[in-house]
């Protein structure tokens, strides 16, 4: 056998190889949302969604939860947004390069690695207990935010950085300030990217559970939240609590629920796909 | 042509105009030393061209003059740079003012991903003028200096990106011309254009020379010999020579410039 034939068969192994791993993933995924479809899609109804908890698993509904979790992504976003997209403008087109600003970056990376359980504990000292939010709406979206913000941060300096210099260069030799430049140029050119990482950050967040249950927010809760001081219950911590229940009947609620957080998270992935996309359009 | 040069420099109307001063200018990156102690004085009026190999320090030497290597990381500049007498470098000196002042032009056009008008408005925008009819005026102008409205005139909503290269690039001249600037720089305006869009930016040079001092870094010798009055040669960082570009490129002093204009290196 000669050398070119003997890298041919390397090579066709190793796309086979290469294959099988990617299958694996999306075989158990598929596997997965197969079986959660048919348990829980003949339970999804239009009253399933507006109905609130109940003992009873046929009357019971996710509405209370899925408001909660609506309250929880908007206030996360408007807590969480100003905040990351400041930083990282900052660390991008502010901050000297140096020693300081390395260290701020490895740690910000490093924050984004942190359990997200930590994140609770903080947020239960922090803003349940000393700031007195209680298990509040409003502490857990702060909680939320600060567990978001290291991904927002990140993503919205690659954003920037993946403006082209020229752009820069273009509007300083202008004239323009450093804030005229980030706010008519760099933010607009940059606006795609960023939005993606917001997106994916918060559909991080509507998916976390662990934090929300370190601060106190409830598996019942009668009513669904009316101010950002309400307690409050979200999607996961609803699948969570049916899924530890003896009757049958809750598994096929938290199989439906499921679906329905599956379908938030796509639809979000989805819009920020699309607005990747369109981004990346405009520039090229 | 060297008679009218001496000449023009005397001449009071001219005189008044903004003279660019560079005094024992050394420019570091680190520890790299990228200028190596130049002087130079730069006549107002007059095209001046820097040639040179990559890597020569040219560029350098002209971004020293709006102050973009000010985001370099690692810059730091020794000497003194004045126009009209007022070093440039000094603390209190308004970095934004300047660049209105001291226009540039880039070597690959790099317009705003906005449409035709906002390009050449932004300078003014950015300064605060927001009166209609005077932007609508100004652009029209500026336009116009650069032979590119009777191409666009029907469409300056279209995003500037469309326009062809060259068209981007006289597009991006008419956006220094906006703010009024006195002096324009040139870093290689032309060295991703086609040959016929290099002649009209070069044209283009030739007219505005009238109003504007410009400085242009070139890689192409026979451009600074079309286009300027004064050439610079620099190699290793250092100037070797200045001089009237028909006599430098005709009867060079150095050795060294003989031997980058005929070709033998570089």
């Amino acid at each position: 056998m000669n050398n070119i034939t003997k890298n041919r068969i390397k090579d066709k192994l190793f796309r086979i190889w290469g294959i099988a791993c990617t299958l694996v993933g999306l075989v158990l995924l598929a596997i997965f949302i197969g079986s959660i479809l048919i348990d829980g899609l003949q339970r999804i109804d239009w009253s399933f969604i507006t109905s609130l908890p109940s003992r009873k698993a046929e009357r019971a509904g996710i509405f209370t939860a899925l408001m909660g979790s609506v309250w929880i992504l908007v206030l996360t976003t408007i807590i969480a947004l100003p905040v990351g997209i400041a930083a990282a403008i900052y660390l991008e087109e502010y901050a000297k390069k140096g020693r300081l600003s390395n260290l701020l970056e490895i740690n910000i990376s490093n924050l984004a690695g942190v359990p997200s359980i930590i994140y609770g504990l903080l947020g239960l000292e922090v803003f349940v207990r000393i700031m007195q939010m209680g298990a509040s709406v409003l502490a857990g979206s702060f909680t939320l935010a600060l567990l978001i913000l290291p991904i927002v941060i990140v993503s919205t300096r690659e954003a920037i950085k993946a403006v082209p210099k020229s752009l820069r260069d273009a509007s300083f030799a202008l004239g323009a300030s450093k804030w005229q430049t980030v706010s008519m140029q760099l933010l607009p050119a940059s606006f795609g990217g960023i939005l993606t990482g917001v997106i994916l950050a918060l559909s991080r967040a509507v998916g976390e559970t662990a934090p929300l249950i370190v601060i106190g927010a409830l598996a019942y809760v009668p009513f669904a939240p009316s101010s950002p001081m309400d307690e409050f219950s979200v999607m996961p911590i609803q699948i969570f609590n049916w899924i530890s229940r003896p009757q049958h009947g809750f598994d096929v609620n938290a199989a439906a629920a499921i679906i329905i957080l599956l379908l938030i998270t796509f639809i979000m992935n989805g819009i920020a796909v699309y607005f990747r996309n369109r981004w990346q359009k405009k520039f090229k | 042509m060297s008679k009218k040069e001496t000449e023009s420099v005397i001449d009071p109307a001219i005189k008044r105009k903004q003279k660019l001063e560079a005094t024992n200018i050394r420019v570091f990156y680190d520890d790299f030393e990228a200028i190596k102690g130049i002087d130079m004085t730069i006549k107002a009026n007059k095209v001046t061209a820097f040639i040179g190999p990559s890597g020569c320090g040219k560029s350098t030497f002209l971004r020293l003059f709006n102050r973009m290597n000010d985001y370099v990381d690692g810059f730091r500049l020794e000497g003194e740079i004045t126009i009209d007498g007022k070093n440039i470098y000094k603390k209190k000196v308004n970095v934004e003012q300047l660049r209105k002042q001291v226009g540039m032009v880039f070597q690959k056009p790099n317009p705003f991903p906005k449409s035709i008008f906002e390009n050449v408005a932004y300078g003014l925008r950015i300064q605060g003028i927001k009166d209609k009819k005077f932007l609508q005026e100004k652009v029209e102008d500026s336009l116009k200096q650069v032979a590119l409205w009777d191409e666009v005139k029907d469409d300056l909503n279209k995003n500037a990106l469309t326009l062809s290269g060259g068209q981007q690039q006289r597009l991006c001249i008419a956006r220094t011309l906006a703010v009024e600037p006195s002096i324009i720089l040139m870093d290689e305006p032309t060295s991703a254009l086609d040959p016929i869009s290099t002649a009209k930016i070069e044209e283009l040079i030739f007219e505005l020379k009238n109003k504007y001092t410009i400085i242009i870094v070139t890689h192409n010798m026979q451009q600074a010999a079309r286009v300027s009055d004064q050439t610079a040669f620099f190699y290793m960082g250092e100037l070797i020579e200045f001089d009237n570009t028909k006599k430098l490129f005709t009867n060079p002093a150095k050795k060294q410039t003989e031997n980058y204009i005929t070709g033998r290196f570089g």
